[in-house]
Order: structure tokens, then sequence, then C-alpha cells
């Protein structure tokens, strides 16, 4: 295919990549560093109260956004400010305090550490889940009569395609106050419990939703290369005095190796961005992600300010995050394409 | 392939199809719980006793039950009313509809049954049942506790109507714009064997690693000023692209595209190219070769991938909830206004009910598209 047909056929599509992703990628960028406040002035005020004989008086200064006469809109300057919004998001001088005294514990009560600690611990404690429960299921599936493959692969598919927010709070629902799984937990344990009202359960609820989401997506894709075992393969592993595990760990589980792979990169690459569960879960005041902290900065406060430059920082550094965490995947990838190559 | 090496044992059969059904409970209860909290009585949703959730005596108390005629009978209607939708429905669609809209045959027909069947089974039977109950005696007593009444708050009073239309505007929008641009970039990238064609693809794969906060943080201030930034070159047309449904469409269009065209790339690397080249050889251009002889042969790959682009579209929370104001809000941000109110327990039904509404239609794709998810994945994912 010439260069010219093929840039036609792509065009469209790296256009809209260009405009919408690597554009507002430079925008956040450049918007970190920068700050936008409305213009103060500060004006003297009059207030008089009616009092007895003459008027209660008194001046104060009161510092005022200026408003533009043309538009009515309050003006706004911009002004670089270089690290400043890294700052005030990263919070350094708590976090080396929290470290001079000695107590680790501090750090994790500063809204960006809090985050960046659940959001790294979800994400590689719900890997190795997601990849074994998806390994089970599509083992177990394959074993199953013929009949019943239909119906469970759709009973299975249900967590998946659900919307992320509705399936966090259909767990919810069963939790939340005297829930009917808390209620059965109660009677169980003989003790009242409150699954919300400490992180560490919260938690615990989330990482179970993110393994009930996202192991049928593993699952399916395990299916489907249980499918292409070579039979010749595992039956000569079977004369060779195989046992059914030493199969499973010598034989199965290498052929899967590249699935799971490719579901290892792309759960890193969701559970990072994990946010519907925080909304799901409402665990804001016990457990946030950094996508969260992200979408909080930029969703207006009571005065309908939008803190876009902090959301601009603690964006770049989620960024810089994802990159680490790719960054040995992709190292990978671009070996074997090389290795590939020659 | 039975053979005696490989025959289990029993209890490792046992322990496998134990496995199986406690994932299945497991999978769907959370999804069929809130399903049958949504038809109960706020006393009755949050019991702490299973049992009253299930069968609702509060609800049934208050007038609100199904006797037995009405479960046998309305169980009865439902399965001929499923049976004809799978068996009769496509052929009348097949007959009645003009060759070659046949897709939009398929749209009229199911709208068309969607309509008949909310008539007869929500207008017509209660009546017919509510006069058969009354002389059937002690078969005619309800026995389950059952409303409809926090489904005709939410669609009708809370007018949750109003942000289904924006969730389908925005979703038919994402799938079909996301599926045309992605299609002519998937069978470029398919069939270019270059370097720059393989350094898009990564370049696609970093794009999909993004968080979305990341983009909505680039946009968002551009989006609220648009106004007045487009007004050298649009004049006073120049619209504010905050609250847009069109630009949330275009800005999930291009969140969705890395996905799309390597989905897409893999299904038009599994169709020969022999059969573009044998056009070309017959005189057709690169777009003619397209047209006339990949478009025909491409609608399975291209389903599953609007399958996952209407997913995108209809699941998204964070961009939809960030860049549409409440006039224009779609489904799934417009439930968070149900958790700041949620003081009673009344709109936490309400709220229960909201998000029954928004899985039912995923439900239907999943029953319909079943095949072509699982084989859309694996085609995506085993070819690599």
């Amino acid at each position: 295919m010439k260069f010219k047909t093929f840039f036609w056929f792509v065009a469209p599509s790296v256009f809209m990549m260009l405009l919408f992703i690597a554009a507002p990628l430079v925008s956040v960028f450049i918007q970190s560093f920068q700050i936008t406040q409305p213009v103060m002035q500060q004006i003297e005020v009059e207030t008089c109260t009616p009092g007895f004989l003459t008027q209660t008086c008194t001046t104060e200064i009161k510092t005022v956004p200026v408003i533009d006469g043309e538009t009515g809109r309050t003006q706004t300057t911009t002004a670089w400010v270089g690290l400043q919004s890294y700052k005030n998001v990263l919070q350094m001088d708590k976090f080396w305090a929290a470290i001079g005294s000695g107590n680790w514990g501090d750090i994790l009560q500063i809204d960006f550490w809090k985050a960046l600690r659940f959001t790294l611990m979800y994400t590689l404690v719900t890997l190795p889940l997601v990849v074994g429960v998806g390994l089970m299921i599509a083992l177990a599936v394959n074993n199953a009569a013929k009949v019943l493959r239909g119906p469970v692969i759709f009973v299975s598919l249900l967590p998946f395609i659900i919307t992320p927010v509705i399936g966090a709070l259909s767990i919810y629902w069963l939790f939340v106050g005297d829930g009917i799984l808390t209620a059965m937990l109660e009677r169980w344990l003989d003790r009242d419990i409150a699954m919300f009202a400490q992180a560490w359960t919260i938690e615990l609820l989330i990482y179970f939703y993110r393994v009930w989401h996202v192991a049928p997506f593993a699952f399916v894709i395990f299916y489907a290369g249980l499918q292409t075992v070579n039979m010749d393969t595992l039956e000569s592993a079977i004369i060779d005095g195989a046992n059914r595990f030493e199969r499973l760990r010598y034989v199965i589980v290498p052929h899967l190796m590249p699935l799971i792979i490719f579901i290892a990169l792309i759960h890193l690459m969701d559970c990072y961005r994990a946010f519907d569960e925080i909304i799901g879960f409402r665990s804001e005041a016990y457990v946030t992600s950094l996508q969260w902290l992200t979408f909080d900065f930029l969703t207006p406060d009571d005065a309908g300010n939008r803190a876009i430059s902090r959301a601009a920082a603690s964006a770049m550094l989620t960024m810089i995050g994802i990159v680490f965490l790719l960054i040995l995947p992709l190292r990978r990838t671009w070996r074997d394409h090389k290795g590939g190559a020659h | 392939m039975a053979s005696k090496a490989t025959a289990q044992p029993l209890s490792l059969k046992i322990a496998s199809g134990a496995f199986l059904a406690f994932w299945c409970v497991l999978a769907a209860f959370p999804i069929a719980w809130i399903a049958v909290m949504s038809v109960k009585s706020p006393r009755d949703a949050f019991a702490a006793s299973a049992w009253d959730v299930i069968t609702g005596p509060v609800t049934r108390d208050s007038g609100n039950g199904l006797s037995f005629i009405d479960i046998a009978l309305g169980l009865t209607f439902l399965f001929f009313a499923v049976r004809w939708a799978f068996t009769r429905l496509p052929r009348m669609v097949e007959q009645f509809s003009p060759p070659g809209f046949i897709v939009l045959g398929w749209l009229v027909g199911s709208a068309v049954y969607g309509i008949l069947f909310v008539l007869i089974f929500f207008g017509v039977l209660p009546s017919v049942f509510g006069a058969l109950n009354s002389i059937a005696g002690p078969l005619g007593t309800p026995i389950l506790g059952l409303t409809t009444e926090h489904y005709v708050a939410v669609w009708a009073e809370n007018q949750f109507y109003r942000n289904f239309m924006n969730s389908m505007i925005v979703t038919a929008g994402v799938v079909t714009i996301s599926l045309t641009v992605g299609t002519l970039a998937g069978y470029g990238l398919a069939r270019s064997g270059s370097n720059l064609a393989f350094w898009l693809l990564i370049l696609a794969l970093v794009f999909r690693a993004l968080p979305h906060s990341v983009l909505v943080a680039g946009y968002l201030p551009w989006f609220i000023n648009s106004a007045e930034i487009l007004r050298p070159i649009f004049g006073d047309l120049s619209p504010t692209l905050y609250g847009q449904p069109w630009a949330v469409i275009a800005v999930l269009v291009s969140i969705n595209q890395p996905f799309t065209i390597w989905m897409l790339r893999s299904f038009f690397q599994n169709i020969p190219s022999e059969l573009d080249e044998a056009a070309r050889v017959d005189g057709c251009s690169h777009f003619q070769a397209f047209r006339r002889v990949i478009m025909p042969v491409m609608w399975p790959g291209v389903i599953t991938t609007g399958l996952f682009s209407f997913l995108l579209g209809y699941n998204d929370f964070l961009v939809t909830a960030l860049l549409l104001d409440a006039q224009n809000q779609t489904m799934v941000p417009a439930i968070a206004g149900y958790f700041n109110r949620e003081t009673t327990t009344t709109d936490q039904v309400e709220a229960v009910a909201a998000a029954v509404s928004i899985t039912a239609p995923l439900f239907l794709l999943v029953m319909v598209f079943q095949r072509q998810i699982v084989s859309g994945l694996t085609a995506g994912a085993v070819k690599g």
C-alpha cells in the first residue's frame, strides 16, 4: 500500500487521537505550571446600620474580584508558578515532617499519598487474583458438560459488561447499613458490624468488586486459549508420568503465557485508573484513588471554582505512575518485536 | 478426547462443578438481588431477612401483591413472548424489511415489539388478572409482594427518560463515528507493513493506558471558554463545547480509538489480502476495493468492536459527569444525583430501580450478542 493511500485511511483516526488525546496532554502539561486566578482588588466599603440618633457606620477594606465591564465576568490572570501546583498536591513539607518525626503513618493522611498507596496496592493485589480466578473458572468451564457451557458463559459475562458504577453499587447495597449480607455476617459472628465505617473493610470490598468485575474477562480469554492447547504435548506429558498439577504447571500455563501477559497489561492499565468504584462505594472519605483525586479537583466547589492547575499537576503525577507501571511490559514487547525482526 | 489417561477422578469433577456453581451464584447474585429489591417497598427491600426481601410481606399487605394465578399466567406469557421474539420476529423482520435495510428493519421491529410488550404486559394483563383473581378464591389471594411504583417514580416523575435519551444519543454517536473512523484506520494498518504503522499502533497502546481524568483535565478549560477562543474563526456562531453531547461524543470516540483500531486491525488481518489484491488487479483503487470487497465481509468484526464501543459510551461516568451539564446528563452520572439526596429509604429504592433500569439494556445486549462478545474477545487477544 502506498504511503498516500495509507495516510488517507488512517488520517481521520490519527487526527482525532492527536486533537483529543495528544493535544490535551500538552495542554495539561503546560497548565500544571500555570495558575489562573481571578484578579482581586481591595476596595473600601462603608456599611451603615440604623442606630439611635445617628447611623452606626463602619468602613472596612474588602477584597473582591474585578468584574469586566463588557462581559460581566470576573477578570482572570494567568501566571507561571513553576512547580507550585505540584507542591500543593504533593505537600512535601508535611511529607518530610512525617518522615522526620518518625511517624510514617502520617504520610498516609495526605490526600495524594493516601490515593497513591491505595491505587498501587489495589493494582498489584488484584492482579494475581484476577489471573488466578480467571484461570480457575476457565479450567472449570472447560471441564463442564457442553450443554452447561453456554449458560455459564452468559452468567459469567454479566459482571464484566455491567456498568462499573452500577456493579460497585450493587455490591454496596448488599452490605450498606443492615444490608442482607451484613445482617447475615452479624448473625454468624454475633456482633455488630458496620462495613462502611472504617477504611479496611471498604478496601476489601473494593478489591472483591474488582476481581468480580474483571475475572470474567480473564476467563473468556483463557477459555479461548485452552481450546488450542496441544493435545499431543499433553498426552506425552501424561506418558512421562506428569500428574495433573504438573501438567497444568508445565504444559497449560506456558501455553497460556502470552495471554496472561496480555491480561496483566490490560489489568495494569485499567486498574490504575480506578475511579468508578470510589463513586459506587461512596468511599471518598476513607479510600480514594489517584484518578478520583483529579476528578475531585475538577469538580466545581461551592463557589463554583475548579482547581484546574492542581488537577493538571495531579494528572501529570498520575501519568508518571502509569509510565513506571508499563515500562517493564512495554520493554518486553519492544524486545520481542526486535527479536522477531531479526 | 476422553481417553482413560485423561479421565478425571470423581472428586475432581465434583470440586470443579461445585466451584463453577459457586462462581455463577457469585457472579449473578448482586445483580439479581438489586433486581429483586427494586420491586419491593422500601421496608421490604432493606429488610434484614432474605426471605422477607424475596416475598415482600409489607409490599403485599399494602395491596401490591401477585397471586398464584398472576405468577403462573405471567410466566407463561413471558415464556411465549420471549420464544416468539427469537423465532417468529426474525422471520417477520426479514420478510417485511426492504432489501438492504435489514438493520433499519431490526431497529423498527424491536422497537415495535418492545412497545407492544410493555402495553400488553403492564397495560392489559393486570386488569385481566384482576378479574381472574376475584373469582378464583384461594388461588387468587396475593402471596408475593411486587410493586412497580419505584420504576414509575424514576421514569415518569424524575424524568429519567431524558437521561435515557441523552445516553442513547451519546452511545449511538460514539458507536457510529468510532466504527466509521476505526474501520478505515484498522484496514489501513492491517494492510500496511510499514514501520510507521507499527509505531502508530504502539502510540495507540500508550494512549490506551492514559487515565481519562488526565485528558478531561486538559479539555475542561478549553471547553468552558471555547466560545471566546473560537470567536475569531467562527464569529458569533462559535459554540460553548461544555455541556454539548456532540463534544462528549468526539471525546469518547477519541478515547476509544486506540482500542478500536487494535481490534479491527486484527480482524482485517484475518481477511486474506488476496481478496483485495484480486479486486485491485481488476482495476479497483484501494478505496473501491475496500468498499466493494472488504465491506461485505467485515461485519462480524465490526459488530464485535461496535459492542465494545457501546459499552464504553454507555458505561462512562468520568467524562460525561465532568463535561455535560445537568440538562444533558446521561444515565450513569444521573444516578449519582440519587446518592446526594438519598435521605429516605424510598430514595434509596428509587436509586436501585434506576440502577436496574440502566442494567436492563446491557442484559439484553449480552443475551443477543453473547457469541460475538466471546469470539471478539478471543480473536482480538489470541491473534494479538
